[in-house]
């Protein structure tokens, strides 16, 4: 993007949005090509270095897996952690005012907050690759059973949201770039830039505000029960899922005009074009195999960026999935439920950051190909 | 003009051409430009024209119109471009298609980025002509294979089952040359093919270029700013200059005869010579022994010393990868060296930056290839120059402005640039600058990287005659570093040749380019490229009876 | 810089701030109620002596809103500016010395950043006591993060020109070298990453206060009044949208600037190889 000569038009940066996106850069991209000096130099050395060297696409992406599996452990233990060293006593907290030493003591006993910590970190977590995420202190309820119902309820919603946006995105950042610079292109700009400026809450109530109360058209709160039908919970969840469209829409929209643009405006489809090659073959054969990766490096990041977006939906249309039961314990300070919660939702956003990572490096026909 | 030809084996006519372009500054109306007017030139079946000029002549874009293709904001705003008689400039899409690949064809500077990433150079090669209807997918593997083995690439019967980045820049160069003549064109393009490539990679990019339309009796607009390297390849040339031709005429009358003075200029412009000094035996610089890597155990520097007598020049010549830029980090300190030891007026240096006093830093100074990045871009020339004057010297107010108009002076600068930022300045000018801020230093040793190698040859020829004016007059010594011989036979006293890291030949310069030679040398020096008509042939035919000999 | 350059979009986007800073100042002169005055009946409709009708107590939006944009535009000023200098600071730190101190502080910046912002501050929400400096300190830590990789990636491009080896082959020290070269080089894209954040800022402040756990009750804040009114909204009574509408203007109004500044940047790099 930072090539354009003095006699390009301008170039929109479409950088803007990325700042305001919680994703995590640092696990995108593809990681460093394998050290020139090791490829030419002679290759015994230890096992790793020749596998590195025979096999350079296995092992980024198996380095890549053993990175992602390090950062949910070292996630795990600062959110269990860290919570340890921050100040405040549950106990007291929980009993509220009027506690007493005595029914201190005893809740801190019943909860088990005498034991050291890293004898309750490691059967925490020993639990927790089980499933068993211990019992929450509201409601007494095995936390592992609420979040089995209620993860699939979120699921539910994000797939959806998903469904609609990714193709709706790709289709209008390819429309932007068609129109590059045309009014269709302005429109598309401006409007996305105003999107994503707008806080999930106000347009789910803007939604439900002009299609379940004006208009009637569809059901507020969108609660869903076990005895549904499908068709049910798709009527309940549309005002969510286009909530959640709209929110992420125009992020993915932008970061796929970007990808495009860069790929159209490359050399070698420069090239394509003076063979005299047809626009549908330029872009299916030349454009598209190189354009597919950056696209679907958006969508990964974008998804993770669902499932953090799901939380505020969930709250304002009263919908029973993991983000209000996350915020419900946290208002009343229900520690295992936070926790529970706190890391399923990171282990999603980093394994969605790590898919991203494996199909650029995948995509990439350097390695690939190695030499 | 050249001769008159017979309208019969006239392939390419251009009458008249005028190219715009139009930018839009953001917030600003937008500003339409004109890069090339009145441009007319004929070319015959099988005849190279070379189109010849400085950055901004507006070369690429009139061969780019030979395929009626302008780049980001250009068109073609006016006049014919005759393919056979037919204007292509008036032809509808579908028109301009039927030509693009298949009736002319490009070859682009950088193959490196022109090539499809993604598939294989095979695929790439024969596209074209599949998909025009020219030949089916056997005939165009095998008309690939020749044009591999014209182009002498290795192993033609698997080299198309390569990826483009599993090859080397000089073949890539040719896989291009090998797609732009696999349709059996009538004219390619060829948009400054080997000006990315060494020396030693060129000519044998140059000579298969020159074999294989040879051989295939296709027509070339060859496109480059080197005139010496056109000579070899053309028949006639055109000489343009801010989008207006200067001089067209045949290639001998060209390089023998040029009637503008602009054409004079550039065709003497690399003959420069300067004798070298007859005393060598003092020694300023003294550097003994240096191997030098990086932190990851690539070793760039293996055992090189040199020395450098006060005053004078030592050219250090090599091509990329040889390790010279590497050798001027490790006496400016910034890559300490592994071993050996390099001294100074008598006193070793210390290895590091961080260990060197100011003095010590003052009196070795730098000059970088790109002036552009090596100033500050939100510093005036007053800053930039003044700065070491404040920072040795405590220079400050009157008398420091007074001596900063002394240094504009001194590069040939007047005193209105006193307040400019570098992006308000050319591209020489900047330079200028740049050894203005070294010289404000007092330096006795000034390192010179590649200081003209980005800038057009007259720019470049002023610099280096700034630079000689100014060693008369201050008595400083340079090293200079560059890939360039004709450098270093109008300025250096001593050379030291350098190839893989490795000091290849060092002396005096009348003994480091005079036989005998070992390989290399003999290698490099062939092949620069001579102001001189049948160069390459020569030097092919000596190369063929060399081999023969053996 | 010459203003007729500056393009429409930009000057509505300065228009808002500049509107919402002077509600954010001079909120006690304009507003035509107290914060917290209960004025009339509940959620009564726009018009009358209420511009924008009252709230769910009984209290006059149009004043609230005022009060909000004070408390909205304060606590979210506060932490960009915090999370800023402190990222800055780290990663201006980290880029200049190298090696294992920026090792270190980039490892750790990544283990920050492999939690989504959100899911971070309900974790440490939950357990810390609700504090307005505790707000503000989370909400700057957290983002400090983002302003780290963009500091340090920018700092790095810098430092490795050929101008700023020319400084330090001059003899030049650290302090030079960061705030004469490299930092005026900068400027530009940090400023507009300035405006990104603050941006964000709003919107998270909004969010976290809409969850009920950013800014507390009875203070009047966007995020806050949106969920003291949600209520309404099943009865057809939009107070709710109200602030949320003052939210994304504010937010809208900001990206515009960025916007603007974001082109400035790179037309700067294209067109007179500028850094």
């Amino acid at each position: 993007m930072m090539e354009s000569g003095p006699l390009t038009g301008p170039v929109p940066t479409d950088g803007t949005a990325d700042g305001t996106h919680p994703r995590s850069a640092a696990l995108s991209g593809v990681p460093a090509k394998p050290n020139p000096a090791d490829a030419k130099g002679e290759i015994d050395g230890t096992f790793w270095r020749r596998f590195v060297f025979r096999r350079p696409l296995a092992a980024l992406i198996l380095q890549r897996l053993g990175l992602s599996v390090g950062l949910l452990f070292a996630v795990s233990l600062m959110i269990f952690g860290g919570i340890e060293a921050l100040p405040g006593d549950f106990a007291t907290t929980y009993l509220g005012q009027s506690a007493t030493p005595q029914a201190v003591e005893n809740i801190r006993k019943d909860l088990g907050l005498d034991k050291p910590w890293s004898e309750r970190y490691l059967s925490w977590l020993g639990g927790a690759v089980q499933g068993d995420f211990g019992t929450s202190w509201a409601s007494k309820n095995s936390v592992g059973e609420q979040i089995g119902k209620r993860l699939g309820n979120s699921l539910f919603l994000a797939f959806f949201a998903a469904i609609v946006s990714v193709p709706l995105a790709v289709g209008l950042g390819m429309l932007a770039v068609q129109f590059r610079n045309r009014l269709p292109d302005k429109i598309i700009n401006v409007v996305s830039l105003a999107a994503i400026s707008l806080p999930e809450f106000f347009v789910g109530y803007l939604l439900i505000m002009f299609f379940a109360v004006k208009f009637g058209v569809a059901t507020f709160p969108a609660t869903v029960y076990d005895s549904m039908s499908f068709t049910e919970r798709l009527s309940a969840i549309a005002l969510p899922v286009a909530t959640l469209v709209l929110v992420v829409l125009a992020h993915m929209m932008r970061m796929t005009r970007a990808a495009i643009l860069n790929v159209m405006s490359s050399a070698y489809v420069e090239t394509a074009e003076l063979k005299g090659l047809g626009m549908f073959r330029i872009i299916a054969r030349h454009a598209a195999p190189n354009a597919v990766a950056p696209v679907i490096n958006v969508i990964a990041l974008n998804l993770a960026y669902l499932v953090v977006g799901v939380v505020v939906v969930e709250v304002v249309f009263v919908y029973p999935g993991m983000g209000q039961y996350m915020v419900d314990a946290v208002t009343v300070r229900d520690m295992p439920v936070v926790q529970a919660c706190g890391l399923i939702f990171a282990a999603f956003y980093i394994f969605l950051n790590m898919a991203a990572d494996i199909i650029a490096i995948l995509a990439n026909p350097r390695l690939r190909h190695p030499r | 003009m050249p001769e008159s030809s017979s309208a019969k084996n006239m392939l390419l006519s251009v009458r008249n051409l005028k190219i715009e372009a139009t930018s839009y500054p953001p917030g600003e109306p937008p500003k339409t430009v004109t890069l090339v007017e009145g441009v007319s030139f004929d070319l015959e079946k099988g005849k190279v024209l070379g189109l010849i000029g400085e950055s901004g002549a507006g070369k690429s874009t009139i061969g780019l119109s030979a395929l009626a293709y302008g780049r980001g904001g250009v068109r073609i705003t006016g006049g014919q471009a005759l393919l056979d008689g037919k204007d292509i400039l008036t032809l509808d899409k579908n028109g301009i298609r039927s030509i693009r690949g298949a009736r002319v064809c490009y070859v682009a500077q950088s193959a490196a980025a022109a090539f499809n990433p993604a598939h294989r150079l095979g695929d790439q090669v024969i596209e074209a002509s599949l998909r025009h209807g020219i030949m089916n997918r056997e005939e165009a593997k095998k008309r690939a294979l020749y044009l591999f083995r014209v182009l002498g690439l290795p192993n033609p019967e698997t080299f198309g089952d390569r990826y483009p980045h599993q090859v080397s820049g000089g073949q890539l160069q040719r896989a291009m040359t090998a797609m732009a003549l696999c349709p059996n064109p009538e004219l390619i393009v060829f948009d400054e093919p080997t000006t990315a490539l060494d020396v030693t990679t060129q000519i044998d990019v140059l000579a298969a270029i020159k074999h294989a339309i040879e051989e295939t009796h296709t027509a070339a607009l060859y496109i480059t700013h080197d005139l010496a390297v056109v000579a070899q390849i053309s028949d006639d040339i055109m000489v343009l200059r801010h989008g207006k031709t200067v001089e067209y005429g045949t290639t001998q009358q060209i390089i023998e005869a040029p009637k503008e003075d602009y054409t004079r200029a550039l065709v003497s412009v690399r003959q420069t010579k300067r004798d070298e000094a007859p005393d060598q035996t003092g020694t300023q610089l003294k550097i003994e022994h240096i191997s030098a890597g990086y932190a990851n155990g690539f070793k760039v520097l293996h055992d090189v010393s040199m020395h450098l007598p006060k005053g004078q020049t030592l050219a250090i010549v090599g091509e990329s990868g040889s390790g010279k830029s590497t050798l001027a980090r490790v006496i400016t300190g910034l890559l300490p060296p592994t071993e050996g030891r390099i001294t100074f007026e008598g006193k070793e240096l210390p290895r590091a930056l961080k260990g060197r006093s100011n003095d010590e830093l003052r009196r070795i100074q730098m000059i970088y290839q790109m002036a552009d990045t090596a100033m500050n871009p939100r510093q005036t020339v007053r800053d930039i120059v003044g700065r070491p004057l404040s920072f040795y010297f405590g220079m400050h107010g009157a008398k420091k402005t007074a001596r900063v108009k002394e240094l504009l002076d001194q590069i040939e600068m007047g005193t209105r640039f006193l307040d400019r930022y570098p992006a308000e300045l050319s591209g020489g000018q900047k330079q200028r600058v740049a050894i203005a801020r070294a010289l404000a230093a007092e330096p006795e040793l000034i390192l010179c990287d590649e200081p003209t190698s980005a800038l057009d040859p007259l720019v470049a020829e002023g610099i280096l005659n700034l630079l000689l004016k100014l060693q008369e007059e201050t008595a400083v010594s340079y090293v200079f570093i560059t890939h360039d011989i004709a450098i270093v036979r109008a300025i250096a006293d001593s050379v030291a040749v350098m190839h893989r890291g490795k000091l290849v030949r060092f002396g005096p310069k009348s003994k480091v380019l005079a036989p005998p030679f070992d390989d290399y040398t003999d290698l490099l020096l062939k092949s620069v490229p001579e102001m001189e008509i049948g160069w390459l042939e020569r030097v092919l035919k000596t190369r063929r009876m060399e081999s023969a000999g053996n | 810089m010459n203003l007729r350059s500056i393009p429409l979009s930009a000057w509505i986007g300065i228009a808002g701030i500049t509107i919402a800073i002077f509600c954010a100042l001079f909120a006690p002169v304009i507003a035509p109620f107290g914060e917290r005055e209960v004025v009339g009946d509940v959620w009564l409709p726009a018009g009358g002596d209420f511009l924008l009708g009252t709230d769910n107590l009984g209290r006059d939006l149009l004043s609230r809103l005022i009060y909000g944009a004070r408390t909205t535009i304060f606590v979210a000023l506060a932490a960009t500016v915090l999370s800023f200098s402190l990222g800055m600071i780290l990663s201006f730190t980290a880029a200049v010395m190298g090696g294992f101190v920026d090792q270190f502080f980039s490892r750790f910046n990544d283990l920050m950043m492999a939690i989504p912002t959100l899911i971070f501050a309900l974790v440490v929400l939950a357990v810390l006591p609700q504090h307005l400096w505790i707000l503000i300190l989370v909400m700057a830590v957290l983002d400090s993060t983002r302003v780290f990789r963009i500091g340090r990636a920018v700092a790095l491009d810098v430092a490795v020109m050929e101008f700023v080896e020319a400084a330090r082959l001059r003899g030049e020290g650290s302090t030079w070298i960061i705030f004469r070269e490299i930092l005026p080089n900068t400027l530009s894209p940090l400023l507009a990453e300035f405006g990104l954040r603050f941006a964000f800022s709003i919107l998270f402040l909004s969010t976290l206060s809409f969850l009920g756990l950013g800014i507390q009750p009875p203070a009047a804040d966007w995020g806050g009044m949106v969920k003291d009114n949600k209520d309404g909204i099943i009865f057809g009574i939009s107070a709710a949208l109200i602030p949320g509408a003052a939210i994304a203007t504010l937010a809208i109004c900001v990206n515009l600037v960025v916007d603007w500044l974001m082109k400035r940047t790179s037309s700067l790099k294209g067109g007179r190889g500028d850094a």
